[in-house]
């Protein structure tokens, strides 16, 4: 697979056998050469974990390589921290945006290289400038603005500017698609054309293989921590990127018997979320999970499953609507009644809300039943149980582990979720919100943990698996439901013959079904239960 | 009985409330700028006790006011840089850090003290010096208003010019624009190569520099020796001072005037029967409340009935708030508010 590109074009950058270790083992980045052509738009592609921001934080001096080389501009170069970067004119659009809310536009980005008036800022001054850099590219922004008062597009927009005036030639952009809406994408992208006919050449971090399509000259793959290959956009089909991407041909798939649907587990009425920035993020979800099922759900990040999930659980109260678990309208919904009303949670960030980093496997896997028999009795604990409980467990879910002492942040990304995952699928529970549970890790801990869920299916538990990856979506779930801007926009029963452009244009919001249609599925389930209104 | 009553709301009154203001508006003011840095600065408290020994100490041995003042203002200075090596190079808790200058201030003064003098309790046998009384020219001469606004000590005036010199510096100038930068998100500061230490660290040194001039007042102005403890909490009341004041230099002296009224008030009451112990607590009795008072109208359902915006509940501003919050309540008493 791996094509040595042809040296036509002049190259402004090239990294060569670049390696990075980090400090908990993972290897990020393995023998990764790449090659970027002035004036292109070059798309670093590769899967969640793939390491591509990590190559890129790497030429923007936040991390240093282990070992390897970076020619910048035909020339050996060392760079030490983003200031070194900024000076050779790299810029970088991170991820998490680098801004400070309370300042205007203007004053982020001439943050460090303030025009003066006298002692003072000049502010008209800058304005102009801002205004000027952004109107030469095709960026104009509100200079005057708060950056809190402006729309995530806008703050693209206002970072990129922010590269541009501090001299930048090669831009960096970090999944800059992944929090814009269709129309937003769009705009960015006459941008990143403006932007490449002026000389600039910019390098665009993705893993959405139409994106690629429309606006990347070239690709690279990066495929956990290697370099797959390069190739010219134009010679490839989506199709072929994505087996690039993916690195499988023949799909592992998952043998699931037909689901034995059975009572209704979680039933979600009508949620609306309102954030504190007045942001509505969800209107009027409703949908419910039967014991024996996988009810997946589709959408962009930032659709609202994030405050779905947090509120399901119990972390976050809804400005209205119900939650019902087993036909109970739960009026205090909290981590510890979720809990107790037998549902599971996995996390979607695992680091954070899934372990406690410091603690060891041990007390990591029983952190939810320390203080149940036969782990505690009389209020004092049992090493010895929970050692053998523990080890039993580091068995059944395979979790790579030379100890049940070891402290959890010395495991893999994929041993971490699969703790998580231990503990969650032995809680006895009825109910599992699984929030990306296979993010970012390894294909083998994805592959075994997409099994359990199957397996607890079929044991009656209501599975309710939340995920971007839409081929674990399209593998597991038993019935698909899209959510878009805080709203279900479709819903399939059947997921057979279901395919992932389906799904994508109604995640992207160029299809919705009609209010029709989706009567047929979730505000119906809703009416039925009327009844059961407090 | 009704003549110390009318005592407590005369000339003289006015006059005590600003006495007793100016040390608590300059300490506030050394916790506005570190606070804005990112940095808290707790050790506040330590920092006046500190400045104000040095500065009896030192005009005492000297007889030099010049002296003194550059002395003491050093010591503010040293306490934030010592603050600052530990926080901000040796990445201690910078609140840990401040409390053990704290606890060193006031310890080490006292040791000092006697070292020097032989007395543990002042420095009443040191022929210390203090900073004069300003009559201000023709303003002194009218009537009602020269009695109020002339005649005060000079670190008075001092504090009431920095109020505006810190107000341009911190929303006007390139370093305001980084310190403020800096403290609300160090990693967009960091990427575009502001050093986040290095501007902590003058931000520090301003805090140290502001609160060092409360110190030297207290006892070079208030009065014209050393006590042991003689800040008395006034560096953690010009927390809480900030705290309501907000993120603004204006706000933040209307804050400090408010608990140097309470402060004036508790003098004046020991005139009249009330208690020697609860005029004591009082300006601590109305920290508390105004700060649970506070909290309160700032809870998210507060906040979200008033339907304020996101930005503007990250940072107090109290009068604003307090002016919103009964104007709301009014609203609805008045059935204005759905
Ligand atoms: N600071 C870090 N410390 C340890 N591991 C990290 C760190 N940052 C990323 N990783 C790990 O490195 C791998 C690559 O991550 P990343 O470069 O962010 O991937 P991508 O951007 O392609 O999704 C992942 O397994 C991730 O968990
Ligand atoms: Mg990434």
């Amino acid at each position: 697979m791996k094509e040595m590109h042809s040296d036509t074009g002049v190259s402004i950058l090239e990294m060569r056998d670049i390696w990075k270790v980090y400090p908990n083992g993972v290897i990020a980045n393995a023998n990764v050469d790449i090659q970027v052509r002035k004036g292109e738009i070059h798309a670093l592609l590769g899967e969640n974990g793939a390491g591509k921001t990590t190559l890129m934080k790497i030429l923007f001096g936040f991390e240093h390589p282990s070992s390897g080389k970076i020619l910048y501009d035909g020339k050996e170069v060392a760079i030490a921290s983003p200031h070194k970067a900024i000076a050779m004119g790299i810029g970088m659009v991170h991820q998490h945006f680098m801004l400070v809310p309370s300042l205007t536009v203007a004053e982020n980005v001439l943050l460090g290289m303030e025009p003066k008036k006298g002692l003072s800022v000049g502010m008209a001054k800058a304005f102009e400038i801002v205004r000027q850099a952004g109107n030469q590219y095709g960026l104009s922004v509100p200079v005057e603005k708060k950056i809190e008062d402006i729309s995530v597009g806008m703050r693209q927009r206002v970072e990129i500017i922010k590269t541009l005036v501090r001299g930048a030639n090669l831009i960096i952009l970090d999944e800059p698609t992944a929090v814009l809406t269709p129309q937003e994408t769009v705009e960015l992208f006459k941008a990143l054309r403006i932007l490449v006919d002026r000389g600039k050449t910019v390098i665009f971090i993705t893993h959405k293989l139409n994106e690629v399509k429309q606006i990347a000259d070239r690709i690279t793959v990066l495929r956990k921590g290697h370099v797959v290959g390069t190739a010219e956009v134009k010679d490839m089909t989506q199709v072929e990127m994505s087996r690039m991407m993916v690195g499988r041909d023949v799909e592992m798939v998952i043998e699931k018997k037909p689901a034995v649907v059975g009572p209704e587990l979680l039933c979600v009425k009508k949620l609306h979320y309102v954030r504190e920035d007045k942001v509505a993020v969800l209107n009027g979800v409703s949908f419910s999970v039967r014991a024996g099922e996988i009810l997946g759900i589709a959408g962009v990040e930032g659709n609202g499953q994030t405050e779905l999930v947090q509120i399901i659980t119990g972390l976050l109260s809804p400005s209205k609507g119900d939650i019902a678990v087993n036909e109970k309208v739960m009026r205090r919904l909290n981590p510890k009644t979720a809990r107790k009303s037998g549902m599971s949670h996995i996390p979607s960030d695992r680091m954070v809300r899934g372990v406690a980093l410091e603690s060891t496997v041990e007390e990591n896997v029983i952190s939810d039943r320390y203080f149940k028999k036969p782990f505690s009795a009389y209020g004092i604990q049992s090493p010895r149980k929970i050692t053998r409980f523990t080890k039993g467990l580091i068995d059944q879910f395979d979790i790579r582990v030379d100890s049940s002492k070891r402290s959890v942040k010395m495991l893999s990304g994929g041993n971490i979720q699969k703790v998580v995952v231990a503990r969650e699928f032995t809680a006895g529970a009825k109910i599992i919100i699984a929030d990306q549970p296979t993010r970012g890790i390894d294909v083998g801990a994805s592959d075994f943990i997409r099994r359990q869920l199957v397996e607890e299916r079929d044991q009656g538990v209501g599975v309710l698996l939340i995920s971007a990856d839409l081929t674990e979506l399209l593998e597991v779930s038993d019935r698909i439901l899209v959510l878009y801007r805080g709203e279900v926009v479709a819903h399939f029963d059947e997921v057979e013959g279901l395919t992932e452009e389906t799904l994508g244009e109604y995640m992207l919001g160029i299809k919705r079904m009609s209010e029709d249609d989706l009567k047929g599925y979730s505000q119906e389930t809703a009416t039925d239960k009327e009844g059961m209104e407090r | 009985m009704s003549d110390t009553l009318l005592g407590i709301f005369s000339w003289d009154f006015i006059g005590s409330v600003i006495r007793v203001t100016t040390p608590i508006l300059l300490a506030a003011m050394g916790a506005l700028v570190a606070n804005l840095a990112g940095s808290p600065n707790i050790a506040l408290e330590g920092t006046m006790l500190m400045s104000a020994f040095i500065g009896v100490i030192v005009s005492g041995f000297t007889q030099n006011l010049w002296l003194a003042l550059f002395a003491g203002v050093l010591s503010g200075i040293t306490m934030s840089l010592v603050l600052a090596f530990f926080a901000l190079k040796m990445k201690t808790d910078i609140i840990l850090a401040a409390i053990a200058l704290n606890i060193f201030s006031t310890g080490g003064t006292i040791f000092f003290l006697s070292t020097l003098t032989g007395d543990k309790g002042s420095s009443a046998s040191v022929n210390s010096l203090v900073f004069p009384n300003i009559d201000l020219p023709l303003i002194k001469d009218i009537p009602v208003l020269g009695e109020i606004l002339s005649g005060h000590h000079i670190i008075t005036y001092v504090a009431i010019v920095l109020i505006f010199v810190m107000q341009y510096v911190l929303y006007h100038t390139p370093l305001g624009l980084r310190i403020r930068a800096v403290g609300e998100n160090p990693d967009a500061a960091e990427s575009v190569g502001i050093s986040v230490n290095k501007t902590r660290l003058i931000a520090l040194i301003i805090s140290g520099t502001l609160t060092s001039l409360g110190g030297l007042f207290l006892s070079m102005g208030y009065v014209s020796w050393f006590a042991r403890d003689m800040t008395a909490g006034r560096g953690f009341i010009a927390l809480a001072a900030q705290a309501l004041g907000g993120v603004s230099a204006f706000g933040v002296a209307l804050g400090a005037l408010l608990f140097g009224f309470a402060e004036a008030l508790s003098y004046s009451l020991q005139f009249l029967k009330v208690p020697y112990e609860f005029t004591q607590s009082l300006p601590f009795i109305i920290t508390i409340a105004v700060l649970a008072f506070y909290a309160y109208i700032r809870l998210p359902q507060n906040v979200k009935r008033r339907g304020a915006q996101s930005g503007e509940t990250r940072n107090g501003r109290l009068f604003q708030r307090v002016w919103e919050y009964f104007s709301r309540r009014a609203g609805i008493r008045k059935g204005v508010d759905s």
